[in-house]
């Protein structure tokens, strides 16, 4: 789950991080409002999930109240990476002197936290690791110790050679890094880390990606959702327990694992056609998930054809069945179907099916043909 | 002959009394695992019941801890289906029981949770499999997890791979082919597991019964070109390689800060080209496993 940039910095500040103060406006007169109250130029910041907010315009310094509202108006409502801006964070625009970069994520080959750091901030890191590698220092975490002070001051004194600069950014990134942890981040990062002409060390961006597996244990950073934020047809994939990602195609795909999901999809692209989704049901199915799963399916008006792929292991197919003939019951598919599924309780799930007037076929290669074939054609449904 | 499990291999199963744990217990029972003892703390002294081959029935005694359970039984191996909240605990309490294998099953654990565990299993020398993985299965011999007995057949292809249900399209298909396996080790999509390709690809590789290995990826990280380069330099056993994800969407951004640091974005064309470049035939579709594996065991 991602976080805002002004709930990531709450979360920092909690943690002893030093942060401009900022306040969340939805309408340019309650923008114009906050910059009045701080009585500076003020900093109008896009509150979207998405990288890139600046080159898209979803950033501006202004001088005065009126212009904040005049920007807060053309940021709000616009659209970043097709995500709609419906909340601003404006607060003091900081003097800068330098900018650096601090981030952790958790590292998939060392298998533990690791740190990035670079003097080279305000950009974004791939682009650093891209053009100049050198300005980035990598620095693995053993958990059972956390991040020590001689670390934290090996990677401050690699940020400035000012002792004092090197030992206030070792304190920030002790600070990220017990706020990545007590978060549950899989992601942290300050960017850009500046210091003021006075000398002062301030964070004046935060990003947090908080690890879904620990949001059951955390209900304060569940409790921190936005989910106006997030695309319509996601939200309701995760009330349902499903993983939903959009795709560009118009073969709609239904499959339980991960990997087999993938799998069907490159299958359609094999075959000439166009996945329209990722749509994993998951391990255990009920009859409701596959209902929920047609629901957000049937939504997408480019879908001309909807394919399920089944191989029943703990999903029982019978239930996957079920779930079709339910949905479809009260609202009949205005798209032909194609059902693949093999496995646990096969011969009961395609009898439900033929009852019902569904067709199932137990082939893979086949029946992926036919989904691509049909939503060419938009044939007329089983 | 096979890798990580046989017909000896004596299982705990850590969750016994749960409804995960309970029904795949019926299952391994069935297929014919050695099932020695459940753990289910507050249930110590019970039994559970599970109908074996032949119409008999299977008493399974419970323990209150893992290290009860083995010290009783001389098990091996533990097999854990508890909640995630408690699955980093369950794997720790089973690395420090004696055992030399652990697989857990346990979807969602945290992975800052794996960060603490990994170090833990690994000094005390034993191996983990998982989580987030559908387990093992030593075809006619054992299984240990959730992989459907019926879908394979003995013989001598190695499987092993990333996915649950990907995994058992490939094996059905082979089985349908006439074409039977060793064992097959589903390792899990988690950012960190504990038993990766190439330590499976070693084992296989050391099998004299495995003649031919099936390998199914998955874009992200750069676990599959590893794999592709112990291929090439330590491998005579021939393998067959397929990655999923052609079509997905570019990673998130953590994907991407994380490929940083493997200097790679684990994109599903750079998987390919490792595995061509390795030697590895690749399929281009489940289906093309069939061809491809008879090919390399003639």
């Amino acid at each position: 789950m991602n976080l805002h940039e002004f709930q990531a910095k709450d979360i920092l500040r909690r943690f002893g991080v030093a942060i401009p103060p900022g306040e969340v406006a939805t309408t340019p007169a309650q923008a114009e409002a906050i910059a009045k109250r701080f009585g500076t130029a003020v900093m109008v910041k896009a509150q979207v999930h998405a990288g890139g907010r600046g080159k898209a315009g979803g950033v501006k310094f202004c001088r005065t109240p009126a212009e904040a509202k005049e920007k807060a108006t053309a940021i709000l409502g616009m659209k970043i990476k097709g995500l709609t801006v419906d909340k601003v964070l404006v607060g003091p625009a900081a003097d800068i002197a330098s900018e650096a970069y601090v981030g952790i994520i958790v590292d998939r080959a060392s298998k533990k936290p690791v740190f990035m750091v670079s003097p080279a901030g305000g950009i974004d890191i791939e682009e650093v690791a891209a053009k100049t590698p050198d300005k980035i220092r990598y620095h693995p975490v053993d958990v059972r110790y956390g991040l020590q002070t001689y670390e934290a001051m090996q990677l401050g004194f690699f940020l400035y050679s000012d002792v004092k600069l090197a030992r206030a950014s070792a304190k920030v990134m002790q600070q990220l890094y017990a706020a990545f942890v007590a978060s549950g981040c899989s992601l942290a990062e300050i960017n850009p880390l500046v210091v003021t002409p006075s000398g002062e060390v301030l964070a004046l961006d935060g990003k947090m990606v908080i690890d879904d597996n620990e949001l059951d244990r955390r209900p304060e950073i569940e409790a921190l959702r936005d989910e106006s934020s997030e695309a319509p047809s996601e939200v309701a994939a995760r009330h349902a327990n499903l993983t939903f990602i959009k795709l560009d195609g118009n073969v709609g795909c239904v499959v339980n694992g991960a990997g087999l999901a993938m799998a069907t999809m490159d299958l359609v692209k094999y075959y000439g056609g166009s996945p329209a989704n990722f749509l994993d049901i998951g391990g255990s199915s009920n009859p409701e998930k596959v209902v929920s799963a047609l629901q957000i399916i049937t939504a997408d008006a480019n879908v001309k054809a909807i394919l399920f792929n089944i191989f029943g292991g703990i999903t029982r197919t019978d239930d996957v069945a079920n779930g079709i003939v339910t949905a479809t019951k009260d609202n009949p598919l205005k798209v032909p179907i194609v059902i693949r599924l093999t496995g646990t309780n096969e011969e009961i799930a395609v009898k439900i099916l033929k009852d019902s007037g569904f067709a199932a076929s137990s082939d893979m290669d086949e029946a992926v043909q036919q989904a691509v074939a049909l939503a060419r054609t938009g044939g007329t449904a089983a | 002959m096979s890798i990580f499990i046989d017909r000896n291999t004596k299982l705990v199963v850590q969750g016994i009394t749960g409804r995960d744990g309970s029904f795949h217990t019926k299952q391994m029972v069935e297929y014919g695992t050695d099932v020695v003892a459940g753990v289910t703390p507050g249930k110590g002294g019970q039994a559970f019941e599970a109908p074996a081959a032949g119409g008999a029935v299977r008493r399974v005694p419970i323990f209150n801890t893992v290290e009860q359970a083995v010290r009783e039984t001389g098990a091996s191996a533990t097999v854990i289906y508890v909640p995630p909240a408690f699955a980093a605990d369950a794997i720790m309490e089973a690395a420090a029981s004696g055992v030399q294998l652990v697989v857990c099953i346990t979807e969602g654990v945290p992975v800052l949770d794996m960060t603490r565990v990994y170090p833990f299993v690994k000094e005390r020398g034993v191996r983990l499999l998982g989580p987030n993985c559908p387990g093992l299965i030593t075809a006619g011999e054992s299984k240990v997890g959730i992989i459907p007995g019926r879908i394979c057949a003995a013989g001598n292809v190695g499987v092993v791979s990333r996915s649950g249900t990907l995994t058992y399209e490939v094996v059905y298909l082979l089985t349908r082919a006439g074409i039977g396996q060793t064992t097959c080790v589903g390792i899990g999509g988690d950012p960190i597991n504990g038993t990766n390709f190439i330590d499976c690809l070693a084992a296989f590789e050391k099998d004299p019964k495995t003649k031919a290995v099936a390998l199914m990826g998955e874009i992200g990280g750069n676990d599959e070109q590893e794999a592709a380069t112990f291929v090439k330099e330590h491998m005579k056993t021939p393998v067959v390689g397929f990655i999923a994800g052609q079509t997905a969407p570019p990673g998130r951004r953590m994907g991407h800060a994380g490929a940083i640091i493997s200097g790679s974005a684990g994109t599903a064309k750079e998987k390919i080209e490792a595995f061509e470049a390795a030697g590895i035939g690749v399929a281009k579709r489940p289906l093309d496993f069939v061809e491809l594996v008879r090919r390399a065991l003639s």
